[in-house]
């Protein structure tokens, strides 16, 4: 699809604006619907049709698969020692509580970085998926 | 009233779309239908107001998993379904017409739509109703359970995701093509 002149300028136009809603429904799902899943899909999503429009060797210079590789047990490593710090502070696994002054700030906290491991996780892992599958068909 | 006509509506073109993908043979059209699939059922949920839901439906059901299936359908050779000589359909018939109506049988005892006395809304629903807002401060109660309430099953759900990552990546991960393996590589075998 790399001659497609139409494809290309309106994918331009719209992979950073999908980049923009997915941070939204990250950092917004405590309080609209969206949550960590649903972001790292969409994001995954306008990496893909990055790679769909300007070619897979172009996208993965963005995106190495090395970085995609580290960022997939990172997200999954954030989650779970945010489990591991509360127990430090004195609470029991994943008791977000602990985190900050009150119980209400704490679990705000705790909520956004155990989100933010999963929209990290689930991106990378989609990235991961993708490129698995376009890279076989390649000479 | 509204609702009942997008409701028939969306099932309406969800059963065409079913019986499209039973009747066709050419695989890049189904995996196309399959996206309009997931697609109805995205909007059938935002009828149900289950918006997290339709929001995964859609961004994977009608996005990545349309994608991933299309690049396998680029790594096949044949694009048409082949259908084996001298089928007889009848008995899987008879199985999914005895199955489907045990099925429509079971649903005539699952209470209506949103009935107050069913029993997923007796049981702990009222408690995340009222408590969650004083609890964690979190307005969407869907991020409260998925998150606070339920983050153990929350991990378990990360950890899956990041187990079919390494499985993608053993099976097929390492890219063996002619290139590769004329010129080997040290650093590149440490690492796969």
């Amino acid at each position: 699809m790399k001659h497609n002149l139409i494809l290309r300028v309106v994918s331009k136009f719209l992979i950073p604006l999908i980049i923009l809603f997915a941070l939204y429904v990250q950092f917004h799902g405590d309080f609209g619907p969206g949550g960590g899943f649903q972001a790292g899909v969409i994001f995954s999503a306008a990496i893909i049709l990055y790679a769909l429009v300007f070619g897979l060797d172009v996208a993965e210079k963005i995106i190495p698969l090395k970085l995609l590789k580290i960022l997939s047990a990172i997200g999954v490593l954030l989650y779970a020692g945010v489990g591991v710090a509360t127990q430090f502070l004195g609470g029991n696994y994943l008791e977000y509580g602990v985190l900050g002054s009150t119980q209400v700030a704490g679990q705000h906290l705790g909520i956004l970085l155990v989100e933010l491991g999963v929209g990290i996780t689930v991106a990378s892992v989609m990235l991961i998926i993708f490129f698995a599958f376009a890279g076989r068909g390649r000479p | 009233m509204i609702d009942i006509i997008i409701n028939v509506t969306l099932l309406a073109f969800l059963a065409i779309t079913a019986v499209a993908i039973v009747r066709m043979n050419n695989l890049f059209a189904i995996i196309m239908l399959f996206g309009i699939f997931s697609l109805l059922s995205a909007g059938l949920f935002v009828v149900m107001d289950a918006a997290d839901v339709a929001f995964t439906e859609a961004a994977v059901g009608a996005g990545i998993s349309t994608v991933l299936m299309l690049a396998t359908l680029a790594l096949t050779k044949d694009h048409k379904e082949k259908r084996p000589l001298g089928h007889r359909p009848w008995l899987p018939l008879a199985v999914v017409i005895v199955t489907g109506a045990a099925l429509v049988y079971g649903t005539i005892d699952i209470p209506r739509f949103g009935d107050p006395t069913a029993p997923q809304q007796t049981h702990v629903a009222p408690y995340y109703i009222e408590k969650s807002m004083p609890d964690t401060g979190v307005p969407n109660m869907v991020t409260a359970v998925l998150a606070s309430y339920r983050g153990f099953d929350t991990l378990g759900e990360t950890v899956v995701v990041f187990t079919a990552g390494i499985a993608v990546l053993l099976l097929i991960g390492g890219r063996r093509s002619k290139k590769n393996s004329e010129k080997p590589d040290v650093k590149e075998d440490d690492e796969t």
